[in-house]
């Protein structure tokens, strides 16, 4: 194996690693916060438009205006990581950390329909799964075309997405033993870091560190999500000491 | 029939995009116009929707204490 056949195929791996860790992380948190059938037929049907795209487009595909495609899709995230953690944060500062149990039968989130499909989980698997896969495409083409080596480049790209996909599925019965509490709050915090590191980027501007970014976000989100749970124990706190002493 | 069907898809969109509480929603679309805003201005302004996104986590806690969880 030549050097530049091994360079391409390292970095168009681990490139797409990174991407796929993002994807992988979306589709598990929404299957174990409102249930994998939905999470699973989203993730399907997103990578089915996806492998359509670049049927169609093959090397063409650069071509494509992800920059609005990253401020939609972040923007959402960003909306609806926000409503997940306020109320993760909510039910942990009520119910602690132990809070209650997810099982086969009932997913953690209670406004998931029962008797209609969950679209809600489907659209956000979905768009997980196309905006990831777009942009490990779009690895797998520039590395690719730029140093001729197309075909190691589509094989290092899609071994990134099975490795990552295979752990991301070695993971799942661990999920189920997590407490929803628990779940809201994570699945809220990776869908808030990565909404805000997706629509500041599609609206063209560059983090600091570049991915590293979405690791310090994580952190900051996670800190802030903290205090948050300790702000509200301590009201509630307050609150019962009120009426316990009150005549 | 139709209106029926208009509606919920209607309201299932609100739900979907909107979610619990629609400051929220509204927070981040105003807070994303002035990041652009800055951003044609030549101001650096990668750092902005990470303070507004807990700002507007906090507010909406606090408006929603005393609702069940």
């Amino acid at each position: 194996m030549s050097s530049t056949v091994l360079a391409v195929a390292v970095t168009t791996f681990l490139a797409s690693a990174v991407e796929a860790i993002e994807m992988v992380a979306i589709v598990a948190g929404v299957g174990a916060t409102r249930g994998w059938r939905a999470a699973l037929a989203g993730a399907a049907a997103g990578g089915a438009v996806l492998l359509v795209l670049v049927a169609v487009l093959g090397v063409a595909l650069t071509r494509i205006p992800i920059g609005p495609l990253r401020l939609v899709v972040g923007a959402l995230l960003l909306v609806f990581g926000l409503n997940w953690l306020r109320k993760g944060i909510r039910r942990v500062a009520a119910y602690g950390f132990r809070g209650l149990r997810v099982t086969a039968s009932a997913p953690a989130d209670e406004d998931v329909p029962r008797d209609r499909p969950d679209w809600t989980g489907f659209v956000l698997s979905f768009k997980g799964v196309l905006l990831e896969g777009l942009e490990v495409a779009f690895i797998v083409v520039t590395f690719g075309s730029t140093s001729n080596q197309l075909g190691t480049a589509v094989v290092a790209g899609v071994g990134a997405v099975a490795v990552i996909g295979a752990l991301g599925a070695s993971i799942q019965p661990a999920l189920r033993r997590i407490p929803r509490s628990v779940l809201q709050l994570v699945v809220g915090l990776l869908l808030t870091t990565f909404g805000t590191f997706w629509s500041v980027e599609g609206l063209g501007i560059s983090w600091p560190g570049s991915d590293l970014a979405i690791l310090l976000l994580l952190v900051w989100y996670a800190a802030i999500a903290g205090a948050a749970i300790a702000w509200l124990r301590g009201t509630r706190g307050a609150g019962a000491t009120r009426r316990a002493v009150a005549p | 029939m139709i209106v029926r069907w208009v509606a919920g898809f209607g309201r299932f969109w609100y739900r979907f995009i909107v979610g619990d509480d629609w400051m929220i929603a509204a927070s981040i679309a105003v807070g994303l116009v002035v990041v652009y805003a800055l951003t044609l201005a030549r101001i650096s302004a990668w750092w902005l929707m990470p303070v507004i996104a807990p700002l507007v986590l906090l507010v909406s806690l606090r408006r929603a204490r005393g609702q069940r969880a």
